[in-house]
């Protein structure tokens, strides 16, 4: 029972930090139906910028809290975050927005190449450690423990999330975000400038990965310039999960995508009779993803997506 | 100078030539029709006014080149396309369509009187506000595409098509709306394949054909016309 409830509340900080990586996937794919694989590096670039800020604030202002120094990376990664969304969509997908759907794809997967090599030549190809700043307390609820870093991180993620849902639902931008990825046409007709919509949208999915990548770093401790990858991969999976273009089931599916991968870890060495080791959890994660979508191959939260088409 | 006026519009699409050099112009407060068979160019015709298709020739407007000029600019300026297909946004609520409609104004508590002046022409589309409009019917959702293009307070009203696929009790309703909008001053561009409606309810009128206009006068002469007679009228 204790590793049940030890590994749930693992499951859900590691879910609220891929939900919000998911966000931006569904945000892009139900405004203009391309799947941005350079998402997943936007998050990579949060994570490293803002640690090559830490790193600089630790040098010059060495007297400086660690809570200050860590949100001064945020806050200048962030906007770094924002500014590489706006530049990917304005120049890898805007001039091919009326291309064949191939186009925009493989432009996505070869700028998402582009940006890794990027922080390579800029940060190397070595593990670069998250310093050892943010406060080591922990709570202990039924026998399990939690941090107070896995406390914020839920903390935060769920305030963003609020916030994000809140702007798309009541504000005149969110109604026009909406309105866009219902028919652009037709959005244009009302008015709405369907270029500035569309770009808006990267920017906020960006700032929510930027905030996602610090605090994947900050919670083990690294970064590395190919992380984006595979947390990109399973945010993405995690939208696909919840019904990829609908947004609570981006929040659905990365919360789950956390808590079965954590209970994978947790169980799948008793489960396969100690054949299989906790290192399996992603394969786990992912047996079950497919076995959800084989039954709703549109996601739990999601429409059928031919009828869309 | 004419409100709208169109030179030698052409338009070019999907290989085809939809709509080859057409010539009209609509004064402010009038209401004109644009009518025609199935395919004759009159809707990528609205298209092409409103930036929705490229096109070529001289499109005017307020005396203004529309030419270039986006789809949201050309809605900035008074123009509201009532789309084919009635377009309107099915996963959002009708209040909310009508939301979209006034998007462009700043005027609150104007576009707050507007809901109740629309909620009053259409009492249907009050009692279902909260309602996803996805789930209206057909005539109730051609209702709310008036509404929300009225909402912006537009100054030339296109309407493409408002009698396509409604019941026969629906279209009395919807054309009478549009008289009565027409009555308040608006200036309309009615495109209607229903000749016979079209040509009742208009001062003038122009008959398209294969993407070019073929005939264009009063729309009582334009009725009285045998060749519309025969074309358009079934008789």
């Amino acid at each position: 029972m204790d590793i049940f409830i030890q590994q749930l509340i693992n499951g859900l900080v590691l879910g609220s930090i891929y939900a919000l990586v998911a966000l931006g996937y569904t945000m892009v794919y139900g405004i203009l139906e391309l799947i941005n694989f350079a998402h997943g590096e936007v998050t990579m670039m949060g994570a490293m910028v803002a640690l090559a800020v830490i790193g600089a604030l630790m040098g010059v202002a060495p007297d400086l809290p660690g809570v200050v120094v860590v949100l001064g990376g945020v806050l200048i990664a962030v906007p770094v975050c924002m500014l590489l969304g706006f530049g990917i969509e304005r120049l890898a997908y805007r001039p091919l927005r009326n291309a064949p759907r191939l186009a925009p794809l493989i432009t996505a997967i070869g700028l998402s190449i582009v940006l890794q090599n990027v922080a390579m030549l800029i940060w190397g190809r070595q593990y670069i450690a998250f310093p050892p700043l943010l406060p080591k307390g922990q709570f202990e609820i039924l026998g399990a423990h939690i941090s107070v870093l896995q406390l914020f991180i839920v903390a935060l993620s769920v305030t963003v999330m609020l916030g994000l849902w809140f702007t798309v639902q009541k504000t005149r931008l969110g109604r026009a975000m909406r309105a866009t990825a219902q028919s652009r046409e037709v959005a244009a007709l009302m008015g709405v400038n369907v270029n500035s919509v569309i770009a808006a949208t990267f920017i906020i999915g960006s700032a929510l990965a930027a905030l996602a990548g610090v605090m994947v770093s900050a919670y083990y401790g690294l970064a590395h310039y190919y992380m984006g990858f595979l947390l990109g991969l399973k945010a993405f999976s995690a939208a696909v999960l919840g019904g990829i273009g609908n947004i609570a089931g981006a929040m659905l599916g990365g919360l789950l995508l956390g808590v079965i991968e954590a209970l994978g870890a947790g169980y799948i060495g008793d489960l396969s009779g100690g054949f299989l080791g906790s290192h399996y959890q992603d394969v786990f994660a992912f047996f079950i993803l497919s076995l959800v979508l084989v039954f709703r191959p549109s996601g739990l939260l999601g429409e059928r997506v031919a009828s869309r088409a | 100078m004419s409100l709208l006026q169109v030179e030698g519009l052409h338009i070019h699409y999907g290989g085809i030539q939809a709509v080859r050099g057409i010539d009209l112009k609509i004064d402010e407060g009038e209401l004109v029709c644009l009518i025609g068979a199935n395919g004759a160019g009159k809707s990528s015709a609205l298209k092409g006014i409103v930036g929705l298709l490229p096109h070529g020739g001289q499109v005017h407007y307020a005396g203004a080149s529309l030419k270039g000029r986006p789809t949201h600019a050309i809605a900035a300026a008074g123009l509201a396309l009532v789309p084919e297909g009635r377009g309107i946004f099915a996963r959002l609520t009708v209040a909310e369509n009508l939301a979209m409609g006034a998007y462009l104004r700043r005027d609150a508590d104007a576009v707050r009187a507007d809901y109740e002046r629309i909620y009053q022409t259409f009492p249907r589309l009050a009692e279902r506000r909260g309602q996803l409009a996805g789930l209206l019917s057909g005539g109730e959702q051609q209702m709310l595409a008036i509404g929300r293009a009225l909402m912006g307070r537009p100054r030339l009203l296109l309407l493409d098509e408002p009698s396509m696929g409604l019941a026969p009790l629906m279209v009395r309703n919807i054309y009478e709306t549009i008289q009565a909008v027409a009555r308040e001053g608006m200036t309309i561009l009615l495109v209607e394949q229903n000749a016979h409606l079209a040509l009742q309810v208009s001062s003038r009128g122009y008959v398209m054909e294969s993407g070019a206009i073929t005939l264009a006068g009063p729309s009582a002469e334009l009725a009285a016309d045998p060749q519309v007679r025969a074309a358009y009228l079934g008789e």
